[in-house]
Parts: structure tokens; C-alpha cells; sequence
């Protein structure tokens, strides 16, 4: 029964139907691009996109006499993104070098102003990587202050909650584990880093992937700055800097925007699912003493979700001197009700009764959001290619039931490491091509603890779509994983694409949200303002469309606009044109706080993220 | 004259975050908030890089008060073209309050002690808004000051400032040494690059202590309760005039 339901007759139906809505609109689709190349905007499509990813600086006139020259500079190790697998990699990689009294330059490059400020997560730390990597992280005062001394699993309806027993050896059992604040946590890995001499740049993205005339990878090249909003050069323009290096690690978290490229340049994915996601939208809350149980984990699945629609919540009580909470919401971006809106979701589960009874009397002090992997093992691609590696949740080892993917990837960075630092510190260079070939590093990986972890529970995620949704998913983690450790013989398929997954907005009903009653639940400006975002408003916009007129042509006539209710920081919006018919797109790249859900969700996959000049984006604090 | 100019900076809360009152009200949070140099500071560095590059002075020297951080502030101010930082430590309760008449000590005694031909300063800083040090240095250095300049000009040993105020610009010539304080529209700040951020890190920056330049830090003033401004009320529609005037003798206003 389960093997065969790949898809629920539903999914089918809603398949074939986009799948024949594709091809009409095909040919026009065509058409519209050829004839708007020169200027992307036709009468009615003022110009959106003006960057320079879309519009190539070569030929714009504004650029002639322009000097494009780069500084360059060499190290050993390049690593882009100063999350959990990029520092544990960094770290890794001097342990080694100091081992073996080598010299080893490595520098790592992160978009955030400083290390920690763009790390979101529950999060609910498993120490095993972290007790690898650093044995005696409690005396070097690890962040590590919260052991979970309570475990609550539910499932909630409208009003009222199913307790569910968390029989040990499910994979949501919490003991050992820490209630950390994950950007907490990775400044604390970041001065271990530079403690140990590993050169940290925050605030300079990697904006562009080098390469060698053998096509293998070169290096980064930093984002330019000094670009103004149209396109042209402002007088503080300057030029990004080459960063070359015998290897570059690439730890850009959930659908980096260099990985995007890297797959498509060497063909990564072609043994491997596509990667499905979710979105999960996190809040730190400073509540009533009264209520307050240090240690205490909290997660729901059901209201106000239904089953169909994979997600649940978690309410993470911290035991750091303030009586804090992290709660928070995740909605799988399979879902295929174009009405949906995570953000609105989560506002009105925290009004269920079992929720609020927490909140009542606190006050919210953080807000942010972040798209993260569910695809698990059937989506890891090829993770080596010459000149680089792909490391953490780019390619994506969390383990989705227990929603946890720090430990696996700081493991993976810590691999990476090892398997790349005997062949630059070799006497001579063991490579075929210039930039270095690690495909140990996939071995190893494969032969560690990740990949038995994923592999065990490779099928609960897959085991949704079904008719009973959510309770099928939930019996069949209870008979193949719990009793049978999911040692069974097939591994299930994901639907594809979540881009794929929205059905019509004329074939759904549109969901009646409840307004924020301003003590609960809040509007999205106002939680926007609480991450702290910003970005240099003189810029291109970062969130960069392939044609400009596709957002009003098929998002909102096909899908009523969902980029509007997906997006938790408001960035998309669809207004009136100025003219009186019709309306346009406008994009508040100003609001952005880097989820990279538009990317990933995108009905037309016509919205391409890339990264805005470097130190933009939220300021989150312990997030 | 020694050709040098001294520029103070200071690092405060990014003006994008959220701030937040501690729960014992005795202050701000700042604990891993962002932090980044005062936006007035950043223009007074460019103003002194600018006029390095125009040859009109030789060396600009980045000066800040504070914690260990506060280097990394002095770090940015090396990358946007400053030749070498002086960090003048000051770190718990001392810096908590810290404020613009020590400040102002602390700058006329390293001014007088680097024997500078100007001291930039940014208007105020964001964080307490106090638009003071610049003027109470002037004063304890009994230095003409060209304040709120958004036009900075050498000549000669002259400077002539035009400055924004109230009623307009006014344009005032003022003799070196002196004291400038920088406004918004005096320039564009440049980025701070990668590369000279690198560059940076070869830079020296002199670690001093306020009792090294015979300065007292104590504090005249003491902060007895931090609070968030009151809640804003929602405001009420009205339908007519005569709602209206019933409304404000409801309140009392008339």
C-alpha cells in the first residue's frame, strides 16, 4: 500500500492539470521572452529587475570606462558561510594543521554583519558532532546552558490537545540533547575559529563561483558594492574581491545560491531527487515567570494545519537567566493551497489554548524565519566536483522527524576537512584539474554516522502523501521506524519540485485567517521589524525575476499572487498600477530576511535570489 | 603644523535593530545585538580621508572609547583609509557611563598629546543623541569649532565651514586648530572593502588607558531608570463636526 501511493489521486489530478496549464501557456511564455529580451519590461510591465545577474553590465553603456579589474588573493581553503558546517570545518581544518605543524591559510567569507546574525533554528542541539570536534566545549564555555529535562509531543485541534507518549526510540526523543540559541552557539564556534587563526570576513558575500580554464572551481569573487537601484554605477562603486584557493567548501545553508549554480554547472543532482523544503518561522518570547519550565520541549503537529499539509510547531523553553521561550511554526512548501500563508498559520496557532496559556502576559522580542530541508537522503546530490565541496544543509543532511540538521552538519564540514586536508598539504598536488578533487570526503560521509541516521528514517517524510495524510505518515514512522528501525527494503519518492505543488487558486478555497489581536498573534510589518533586517535601499533588488512580466501574467492570474502570503517578511506585493488597470509587482527587497522561500516556492520558478551586498539582511540575536 | 587629524569614532547599535529595554530597567540590551560605527562618524572618517587624499593633510589617526569591540570599529575606520587607530579602553561600568564630558577629556588630552591640526567628530550619536562632545572639546582645548558642517574647505591655515542650521546655511572661517563636527549631506561614505580590510589588520592600533592621559572618568551623572516610551494610543474616527467638538470637551481640552 504505501510503496505504491507515490501519489494520492488527488496529487495526480493536480499534476496533470499544471502539467497541461504549462504547455499552454508554453509558447506564449516564449514568445513574451523573445520579444522583451532587449528591454524586459513590455507596455504594461514597468521594469523590475535591474541587476546585473539579469542584465549584463557588457553591454549597458552606463559601465563603458568603468574599471572591473579585481584585487585577488590566495589561501588554501575558502570556505563560503559561517554557519554550524562552514566553522566546524574551519575549526577542523587548523586542529589538523596544528596537528601536523603545517601552515594552512584558511578564510571564510559570510553575507551576515557578524557571525551569528543570519542563524535561525529551534533548535534542539544533538552534542555528538560538537563532542567530536571540541571534547572540553563545557570548560570553553559553549553556549550548551539548557539540558532537556521535559519531552511533550502533541496533537492539537481546534480547542483541544491529544497528548501522544514518546516511546523511547522515536526519532523526537529529546534526552541528551541541549535547547541551544543557535546564533549563539556559532558566534561561540566563530571565536573558536579565530582563535585558532582562521581569517573570518563577515560582512562580504560570495557573490560570484571562479574558475579554472579546466572548468574546475577557482575561488569566490565578493559581491560588488556601490550599485545603484536602476543598474548604474554610484560614485563609491567598487569592485568585489577574488578570493583563490586549492579548495572551496561551500556552506551556504538551505538552497544556497552559489550551490543553485554549481548544480546546474556540473550536473550534481542528476542521481538524486529534487530537494523538497519547508519554511519555519521562529519567535523568541519573554514570558511569565509564573510559567515559566527551564528545559522543557514542546512540539505539535495537526491544528491548525490540516492533513494534507505537512508541519507542526515546537515550544522550546530556555534556562539562560531570563525566563525565555523559542517557539516556533514549520509548514512543509509542498502544500497546494495558493491561500496558504505560513506566517498567518503561525500567528493563529499560538491563539490555540495549550499555546497561549504559555504567552499570556509575555512579551515577543524576536522574530525570523528560514526555509529548511525535508528531502533528506533521496535528495543528497553528488556532493565533490573539481575545485569544490558542498557541505551542511546546502546539499541537506537534517534528519526531518527529529528536526534536527546541526549535528549532521557540522559532522559533514568536519569530513570535508579531513578528506581535503592531506591533499593540500601533499607535497604535490594530487589532482587531475587545477582546483582540487576531494570525492573521499563523499566516502567517508557515507560510511559515517550520517548516513545511517538517514538512511533509518528516509521514509517517514515521503510517507505523508497518502490518503490519511498526516495519521497515515504517523502509523507508518510508528510500524517501519520505531519497531523496524527503518531497515525496510524500498525507500519512497517525494512528489518533486514544491514549485510544482500549488494547485489553481480557482481550484482552492481561500483560508479566513483571524486578525492579530496585537498581544498573541501580529501583523507582518510589525515582526518584520523585529528581525532587524535592512539593506542598503540604493541597490538593485536582490530578489532578481528572469522576465519581469511573468509575476502578473502567471503567478496572480494562475495562483492569485502566493509569492504574497509565502514570503514571512512582506518583500512581494502586488499594487494597482498607477495607470488604473491592472496591477503590478513590487518588490521590498529592503525587508528581506533571506529565507529563500520565493526561490524555492515560486509556481514559475522565475524568481531567482541572489545575494545583496554584503552585512544587508536580519539582525538576529541568539535566534 | 603636524599635518594630522584625529577622528573619533564611535560604535553604537545598528540603527536598523530593535532596541530593547533589560528587564530591570537599568538600561539597554546590547549583548550580541549588532553593533556598527555611528553614521556620522563614518562621514566624519571620509571627510579626513578626502582631505589626505587632496594632499591638505598627512595622516588621519581613527579614535574610539570602549570595550575590546570597539577595535573593531577602529578596524573600519583603518579600511575606509585611516593610517593608524588609538584605542583608549574603557570596559563594565565605567563605559556604561561613559559619556560626552569624559569623552571630550579624553579627546583635548590626546589631541594636545598628538599635537593634531583638527579633531572630526560626527554631530552626535545615535544611540544618546546628545550632540555635545564635538562642542565641549572645542571648549576644554579653547579651539574655534565649525559645527554641523556640511562643507569642509582648507585654506591657507584657515578653514572655511559652511554649517547647517536652523535658518539655513551659514558660512563661517575659522583659525586651526579646530574642531569640526560632521553632518549629514558633508559626503558619501565609502564602503569599507575587503581588501582593505585585510590591508587593515597591518595597522596599528594603540592600546591607552584614561589614566594614562590623567583623565577621570567618574561619572557627575548617575541613570536611575531606563524605560520604553509609552505605548502610543489608537487614535479615534469621528464622523462630524459636532462628533468632533463633543469629543475634545469629553476630554477636557476645551
Amino acid at each position: 500500500m504505501f510503496p505504491a501511493s507515490r501519489y494520492s489521486s488527488k496529487a495526480h489530478r493536480c499534476i496533470r492539470a499544471l502539467q497541461t496549464v504549462q504547455v499552454e501557456h508554453a509558447a506564449p511564455q516564449l514568445y513574451a521572452t523573445l520579444n522583451t529580451r532587449r528591454t524586459c519590461s513590455s507596455v504594461s510591465t514597468p521594469r523590475i529587475t535591474t541587476h546585473y545577474t539579469v542584465h549584463s553590465r557588457d553591454k549597458d553603456s552606463r559601465w563603458e570606462g568603468v574599471e572591473m579589474e579585481r584585487f585577488a588573493d590566495e589561501a588554501d581553503v575558502v570556505i563560503v558561510g559561517g554557519g554550524p558546517a562552514g566553522l566546524s570545518a574551519a575549526i577542523r581544518l587548523k586542529q589538523l594543521a596544528n596537528e601536523h605543524e603545517k601552515e594552512l591559510r584558511v578564510c571564510l567569507v559570510e553575507k551576515a554583519s557578524q557571525i551569528g546574525a543570519h542563524t535561525l533554528s529551534g533548535a534542539c542541539l544533538e552534542p555528538s558532532a560538537l563532542t567530536e570536534l571540541i571534547p572540553d566545549w563545557k570548560e570553553r564555555g559553549a553556549p550548551l546552558n539548557t539540558p532537556v529535562t521535559e519531552d511533550v509531543f502533541s496533537i492539537l485541534t481546534e480547542k483541544h490537545r491529544i497528548p501522544v507518549p514518546i516511546l523511547p526510540g522515536l526519532p523526537m526523543v529529546n534526552h541528551g540533547n541541549y535547547i541551544v540559541r543557535l546564533g549563539n552557539f556559532v558566534r561561540w564556534l566563530g571565536e573558536q575559529a579565530e582563535e585558532l587563526g582562521v581569517e573570518l570576513y563577515p560582512g562580504y558575500a560570495a557573490a560570484e563561483v571562479l574558475f579554472h580554464e579546466d572548468g574546475s572551481v577557482k575561488g569566490i569573487a565578493t559581491n560588488d558594492v556601490g550599485i545603484s537601484k536602476d543598474g548604474s554605477p554610484k560614485d563609491v562603486f567598487e569592485r568585489g574581491m577574488e578570493l583563490h584557493a586549492k579548495v572551496t567548501l561551500f556552506g551556504e545553508g538551505c538552497h544556497g545560491h552559489l550551490a543553485k549554480q554549481l548544480y546546474k554547472q556540473f550536473n550534481l543532482r542528476e542521481n538524486c531527487e529534487p530537494q523538497t523544503y519547508a519554511i519555519g518561522l521562529k519567535e523568541v518570547w519573554a514570558i511569565d515567570e509564573k510559567k515559566w519550565r527551564p528545559g522543557r520541549t514542546e512540539h505539535s503537529v495537526g491544528w491548525p494545519l490540516n492533513r494534507h499539509t505537512y508541519g507542526g510547531s515546537f515550544l522550546y523553553h530556555l534556562n539562560e537567566g531570563e525566563p525565555l521561550v523559542a517557539l516556533g511554526f514549520v509548514v512543509g512548501l509542498d502544500y497546494s493551497n495558493p491561500y496558504l500563508s505560513p506566517f498567518r498559520e503561525f500567528q493563529r496557532w499560538k491563539h490555540h489554548p495549550f499555546v497561549a496559556a504559555t504567552l499570556e502576559g509575555g512579551t515577543r522580542i524576536a522574530y525570523g524565519a528560514r526555509a529548511l530541508n525535508e528531502g533528506g537522503f533521496q535528495s543528497i546530490p553528488k556532493l565533490t566536483f573539481p575545485g569544490g565541496l558542498l557541505i551542511g544543509c546546502s546539499p541537506g543532511f537534517m534528519n526531518v522527524p527529529k528536526i534536527k540538521g546541526t549535528h549532521t552538519a557540522m559532522k559533514s564540514g568536519m569530513l570535508a576537512a579531513e578528506a581535503v586536508f592531506p591533499k593540500i598539504t601533499a607535497e604535490s598536488l594530487d589532482s587531475e584539474t587545477t582546483g582540487l578533487h576531494a570525492p573521499e570526503y563523499a566516502e567517508t560521509l557515507k560510511n559515517s554516522w550520517v548516513w545511517k541516521e538517514l538512511h533509518a528514517v528516509r521514509n517517514i517524510r515521503p510517507s505523508f502523501h497518502n490518503y490519511f495524510g498526516l495519521y497515515g505518515g504517523m502509523a507508518y514512522t510508528g510500524v517501519f521506524y520505531w519497531i523496524f528501525r527503518g531497515k525496510e527494503p524500498w525507500t519512497l519518492k517525494h512528489c518533486g519540485l514544491d514549485a510544482n505543488q500549488l494547485k489553481p487558486a480557482k481550484d482552492c478555497t481561500p483560508i479566513e485567517y483571524p486578525k492579530p489581536d496585537g498581544k498573541l498573534s501580529f501583523d507582518l510589518l510589525s515582526s518584520v521589524a523585529l528581525s532587524g533586517t535592512n539593506h542598503e535601499g540604493d541597490q538593485p533588488p536582490h530578489l532578481t525575476l528572469k522576465d519581469d512580466s511573468v509575476p502578473v501574467s502567471r503567478n496572480l492570474s494562475i495562483y492569485d499572487g502566493p509569492e504574497q502570503r509565502f514570503c514571512p517578511a512582506g518583500v512581494y506585493e502586488y499594487v494597482p498600477l498607477e495607470t488604473g488597470e491592472g496591477m503590478r509587482l513590487q518588490i521590498n527587497a529592503q525587508n528581506c530576511v533571506h529565507c529563500k522561500t520565493c526561490d524555492i516556492k515560486d509556481p514559475s520558478q522565475n524568481i531567482n535570489w541572489v545575494v545583496p551586498e554584503g552585512g544587508g539582511g536580519p539582525a538576529y540575536n541568539g535566534m | 603644523m603636524s599635518g594630522r587629524v584625529l577622528v573619533g569614532v564611535k560604535r553604537v547599535i545598528d540603527y536598523a535593530v530593535k532596541i530593547r529595554v533589560k528587564p530591570d530597567n537599568s538600561g539597554v540590551v546590547t549583548d550580541g545585538v549588532k553593533h556598527s560605527m555611528n553614521p556620522f562618524c563614518e562621514i566624519a572618517v571620509e571627510e579626513a580621508v578626502k582631505l589626505k587624499e587632496k594632499k591638505f593633510i598627512k595622516e588621519v589617526v581613527a579614535v574610539s572609547c570602549g570595550p575590546q569591540q570597539a577595535q573593531e570599529t577602529i578596524r573600519t575606520a583603518l579600511a575606509m583609509g585611516a593610517d593608524r587607530g588609538i584605542h583608549v579602553e574603557v570596559t563594565g561600568k565605567d563605559y556604561d557611563t561613559l559619556g560626552p564630558l569624559q569623552v571630550s577629556k579624553i579627546f583635548a588630552a590626546l589631541a594636545k598629546k598628538e599635537d593634531a591640526q583638527l579633531l572630526i567628530l560626527g554631530k552626535q550619536a545615535i544611540d544618546d543623541d546628545c550632540n555635545q562632545t564635538g562642542q565641549m572639546t572645542a571648549a576644554l582645548l579653547d579651539w574655534p569649532q565649525g559645527t554641523f558642517a556640511s562643507e569642509v574647505s582648507l585654506e591657507g591655515d584657515k578653514i572655511k565651514v559652511v554649517r547647517e542650521i536652523d535658518g539655513g546655511l551659514e558660512t563661517i572661517k575659522i583659525n586651526t586648530p579646530a574642531v569640526l563636527t560632521a553632518d549629514l549631506r558633508l559626503n558619501t561614505p565609502r564602503y569599507a572593502t575587503l581588501p582593505n580590510i585585510m590591508k587593515a589588520k597591518k595597522k596599528k592600533i594603540a592600546q591607552v588607558k584614561p589614566a594614562d592621559l590623567g583623565v577621570d572618568i567618574t561619572s557627575r551623572l548617575e541613570v536611575l531608570r531606563v524605560d520604553e516610551p509609552p505605548q502610543r494610543l489608537a487614535g479615534v474616527t469621528v464622523e462630524t463636526v459636532d462628533d468632533l467638538v463633543a469629543k475634545l470637551k469629553e476630554s477636557g481640552t476645551i
